[in-house]
């Protein structure tokens, strides 16, 4: 008996199925119709229907995120798929496991500029990790299959399926995961042994060691974040840790110095660049984090675990460079460690940690309370704390509030904490926040959002009134986009070019007008109580917090200069004097 | 492996082989990858090498400090259909040969002195006119060069060059045709 046929649309919902996937984030079109027929027809499958292809892209990278599973989105041809561009650029950057289905007209249409046409496999060759057009139904079962391997194994990334029309109607026989392993990509898991043991020996032998970490710990799962917490117990290392890198280990662990890089913390960048040791965990000395690349960390011998071969060695050269899965690399270590009884140079460690205390005492986030205005630092303190005790993800959008979230939010947990680092797209949070609300219906989510980045996504707020989403937006509305208004006082001879906006919606009436809930704020003394009112409302809330709009990011590294060029505050100035290469933002 | 480099400014040239699944579009991630990081191409070859596992096989001369040089084969082998890449340059003794067809027009003394130093370079005339040949020589690049520039001042119209492609000299086949 011969074996039985589906349909192309059948074997992406079976494939979807066998996949563990049960949610998909999409907007359907002409030629996506005979897979929505599907959908329709079946259960296990939730589709969440955004506003837009971007808001759908943004929000399974929050599922993605805050799961650790592969974020799925659905999308048609043409415009659909050209919106699904930001997205998966934003995955890419960020390391983000995802597959994006995209419909394509019928394959004998290809090429004939078509209605609603777009070579969107090559469009997007360079944003995604890998991508397929599947001409012949008989390889779309596999190719699905593949692209769930791909997107999730070795430096996770956006995978993209385009499917034509004809493809989804034509029949073939479905193949089980199993037996659909792709026979070229085969990521190195497992660290060198002989390489890990130079590198504990250097950790034992190190005076004034770091352990810097990245979004690498979160991507490798929760368990590598709990044996980084474990090492850093073990060695009483200080570990400083990026943007995409925060959770990983408790924002209350003493031994974790802050966030580093341009906006890091003083004692996290001073300890850094004084540093005769370090280990970088998961991260990939991005320009944000290393300021200028001949002056970076100069005393310190360096190793580096990544998973990627080519982050190794790509900005920095390391002395001891480790290809694999952060968790099991670092599994390894702490074997090693107990096998050859190393002990940290106790006295050394106790000296260096006074260093990094008188570091500390400068209190760099420290800020003034006072003022007519409120405070974005108070206003995040505040929302802190009133999150205090619940199961609380964040995600923002970026600039100046984004920077102000990732100093004073104190992220406590891996997967809790959703950003748009690498690619810093503006309207990543509240679909990020969707996604993430979607796979934690019961957690509090909160998208730390402005009054500019948010009106990039706005329409998502409709998607999150249809699905019953509670997710809580707090705006730090100070009237300007603030990260580039810093840029062009410090920079630019407060030339504020195009940097305001002087017509904003009323948020409290949008968010009615939504069906949200819609809370101004101009007081400090308002904001406890809007907070509770917040977190006790079923449904989305719109906070519009206004915020002083002189205030501004510190510390700060301008870009180019060394970790040791910090500006702490406002009337501080850096040793070095700018050129023109280092005030550009880009 | 992820040492510090001797002379690491300096700029070197590299034959890097690399076997990749023959599938639509993977040329094009290739050069899409050396265009979008800044690395250079010197020349580039590709066929299909075994036809019943679906392979080809791709050559590329690029050149870049050894740092570049790195960062390009590590690149390269995180591309989902890269089965292997293999640094030529460094594997070992290797034969690199080019083949290039050259076009000289001309009469008279030019062209039997054309006829003469093709036959010094093992240059075959493989297309005749009363006034025209077409060569064809096969050597490696500096051996391609120095022909072409000598049939330059004889009536040299037209080159077509292939690009280089290299194996290891000896028993072993460090790239071979197989997926494995």
């Amino acid at each position: 008996m011969p074996k039985e046929e589906f349909s192309g649309a059948e074997i992406v919902l079976k494939a979807l199925k066998d996949q563990g996937v049960d949610t998909v984030f999409g907007y359907p079109g002409g030629v996506t119709l005979p897979l929505y027929d599907e959908i329709y027809k079946q259960n296990f499958l939730r589709h969440i229907l955004t506003r837009h292809e971007q808001g759908a892209m943004h929000a399974a990278e929050g599922y993605a995120r805050s799961t650790g599973k592969v974020g799925v989105a659905l999308v048609t041809s043409g415009p659909g798929a050209t919106n699904t561009v930001t997205g998966l650029t934003d995955a890419m950057m960020d390391s983000i496991p995802l597959v994006c289905l995209t419909g394509q007209v019928p394959t004998g249409l290809i090429g004939n500029d078509a209605f609603q046409e777009a070579d969107i496999t090559g469009i997007t060759r360079a944003c995604t990790k890998h991508n397929y057009l599947v001409k012949d139904v008989a390889d779309l079962a596999r190719v699905m299959h593949e692209a769930f391997f791909v997107a999730a194994n070795g430096r996770p990334g956006p995978v993209l399926i385009d499917l034509p029309k004809d493809v989804l109607m034509d029949q073939a026989q479905y193949i089980e995961p199993a037996k659909a392993k792709p026979r070229s990509y085969k990521p190195q898991v497992k660290g060198d042994a002989k390489a890990i043991e130079k590198a504990v020996k250097m950790m034992a032998k190190a005076k004034r060691p770091i352990i810097y970490a990245g979004g690498g710990v979160i991507n490798s799962g929760p368990k590598a974040s709990k044996l980084l917490t474990e090492l850093v117990a073990k060695t009483g290392f200080p570990v400083t840790l990026t943007l995409m890198g925060l959770g990983a280990v408790p924002a209350s662990d003493p031994r974790f110095l802050g966030m580093l890089g341009m906006h890091g913390t003083y004692e996290s960048n001073m300890a850094m660049h004084g540093s005769d040791f370090m280990l970088c965990v998961g991260a990939r000395f991005d320009d944000r984090v290393t300021g200028a690349l001949d002056s970076f960390a100069p005393q310190a011998k360096k190793v580096h675990i990544d998973i990627d071969p080519s982050s190794i060695n790509k900005n920095i050269l390391v002395d001891v460079g480790i290809v694999g899965d952060v968790g099991a690399v670092l599994g390894e270590m702490m074997k090693q460690w107990k096998a050859l009884k190393a002990v940290p140079d106790g006295k050394a460690l106790k000296n260096w940690w006074a260093d990094i205390d008188t570091w500390r005492a400068r209190k760099c986030l420290s800020y003034k309370k006072s003022g007519k205005m409120m405070r974005p630092q108070f206003v995040l303190e505040q929302l802190r704390e009133a999150c205090q005790g619940k199961d609380v993800f964040f995600t923002t959008d970026v600039g100046q509030h984004q920077m102000w979230s990732a100093q004073y939010l104190n992220i406590e947990k891996p997967n809790h904490w959703m950003t748009s680092g690498g690619l810093g797209t503006m309207g990543y949070g509240m679909p990020a926040a969707l996604g993430v609300q979607v796979a934690h219906p019961k957690s509090v989510v909160v998208c730390v959002s402005s009054e500019c980045s948010i009106q990039m996504n706005l329409q998502e707020f409709a998607t999150a009134v249809q699905y019953g989403l509670p997710v809580k937006v707090v705006l730090l509305n100070n009237g300007f986009m603030g990260m580039v208004r810093q840029w062009q006082e410090l920079f630019y001879g407060e030339r504020y070019s195009e940097t305001r906006m002087e017509v904003h919606p009323d948020f409290v009436k949008l968010a009615e007008a939504f069906g949200a809930l819609g809370i101004k704020v101009e007081k400090s003394t308002e904001l406890k109580k809007a907070y509770e009112k917040m977190l006790a409302y079923d449904g989305p809330v719109i906070i519009d917090a206004r915020i002083d709009p002189t205030e501004n990011v510190f510390p700060m590294i301008p870009a180019g200069h060394p970790h040791n060029d910090m500006i702490l505050g406002p009337g501080d100035t850096v040793e070095t004097a700018n050129d023109e290469e280092d005030v550009v933002l880009a | 492996m992820f040492g510090t480099y001797a002379n690491e400014d300096d700029i070197r040239f590299h034959t890097i082989g690399v076997l990749v699944d023959n599938e639509p579009g993977v040329l094009a991630r290739v050069i899409g990858l050396f265009s979008g990081r800044g690395y250079n191409i010197k020349s580039l070859t590709v066929a299909e090498v075994n036809p019943e596992e679906n392979l080809s096989r791709i050559t590329i001369v690029t050149s870049g400090t050894a740092q570049i040089i790195e960062q390009i084969k590590a690149q390269l082998s995180r591309l989902v259909p890269v089965h292997n890449v293999r640094d030529m340059t460094l594997d070992g003794p290797r034969v690199e040969r080019e083949v290039a067809l050259l076009k000289v027009k001309g009469r008279g003394n030019k062209r039997v002195e054309a006829l003469r130093i093709a036959d010094i370079f093992r240059a075959r005339a493989v297309d005749s006119t009363n006034e025209s040949f077409v060569f064809e020589i096969v050597g490696n690049t500096e051996k391609l060069n120095a022909f072409i520039g000598l049939m330059a001042p004889l009536g040299l119209v037209d080159v077509a060059r292939t690009g280089v492609v290299a194996m290891g000299r000896g028993v072993e086949a460090l790239l071979g045709m197989m997926s494995d």
